[in-house]
């Protein structure tokens, strides 16, 4: 059956903003930017760690009507889209690094039973959250 | 709908945010509107018309399910709850608590049972709504980290 997950999705609403925000902001890596005019496949990835990519798509296009695209940016920016979830080797050593690059923390660094955890929302709305497993 | 309902939105929730980091705190109408970057006046409607209810019984019911939290894991006593998670008075606390649950702070505790989730999900599930609230109360663990 299956033996991974390469690639997970959420909805941005711009991608050149997402692009400046997920590569720029939060330091992923591109692992896939190919523009064909009318779309446009971005995926980014943990450097080091292409395996596992995340696709920033835009609501839109052929497969979606422009109502149902509105729908989806309407449901993102009031936080009912996606959530992702990173590890990392210090919670809050990143949580001031990322606040001093701008970023939007809605959650301090939290001890949890589970280890510090911290959330941010990008531009859009999305849920981001990084933990520092115990 | 347009970029200025999508900029409504965000704004909403951004003061919504708000209330779910700072549920402890006195949050008030003005400063939530301050953070949403709307006149006092409209911020409770706008949230309603965002979100489908009050920002008072948003931040209410946030308080309640934080409440949940500290009673199904910790031996917190009630009266420090009632203060650690932003009421003003244990009489105001009990009588919300039980109203919005269904039981008093006391009888729920007691009723606990622990299942292993995320913060963040029971945070976004646990919390009151319209329907009755989930018979299992859960505790928060993260899953197992898988080998890497």
């Amino acid at each position: 059956m299956f033996t991974a997950i390469t690639h997970s999705q959420i909805y941005v609403l711009d991608q050149d903003e997402a692009l400046d925000f997920y590569a720029g902001k939060l330091g992923l890596e591109v692992a896939a930017d190919v523009d064909m005019g009318d779309m446009r496949w971005l995926t980014v990835a943990v450097p080091g760690h292409p395996e596992r990519q995340i696709v920033l798509a835009k609501p839109g296009g052929p497969m979606m009507s422009a109502q149902t695209a509105e729908q989806v940016r309407d449901l993102v920016t009031k936080g009912a889209g996606g959530t992702v979830i990173f590890t990392t080797d210090d919670c809050r050593k990143t949580c001031e690094t990322l606040r001093e690059r701008g970023v939007e923390i809605i959650e301090e660094p939290t001890e949890r039973p589970f280890g510090i955890d911290c959330a941010l929302r990008d531009p859009f709305g999305n849920h981001i959250r990084f933990t520092q497993l115990s | 709908m347009s970029e200025a309902t999508e900029d409504v939105n965000r704004r909403m929730l951004r003061a919504r945010d708000a209330m779910d980091r700072d549920y402890a705190l006195p949050l008030d109408v003005p400063a939530l509107a301050r953070i949403a970057h709307v006149s006092p006046a409209h911020f409770a409607r706008t949230f309603r018309d965002t979100f489908g209810e009050t920002p008072h019984r948003y931040l209410q019911r946030r308080r309640v399910e934080r409440a949940m939290r500290l009673l199904r894991e910790t031996t917190v006593s009630v009266t420090d709850i009632c203060f650690r998670v932003g009421f003003g008075s244990p009489g105001t606390f009990s009588r919300t608590f039980s109203a919005i649950v269904g039981r008093s702070p006391r009888q729920y505790r007691r009723a606990a049972v622990a299942a292993n989730v995320p913060t963040c999900f029971t945070m976004a599930w646990v919390r009151p709504g319209n329907t009755e609230p989930p018979n299992t109360a859960v505790s928060e663990k993260f899953p197992p980290a898988p080998d890497r």
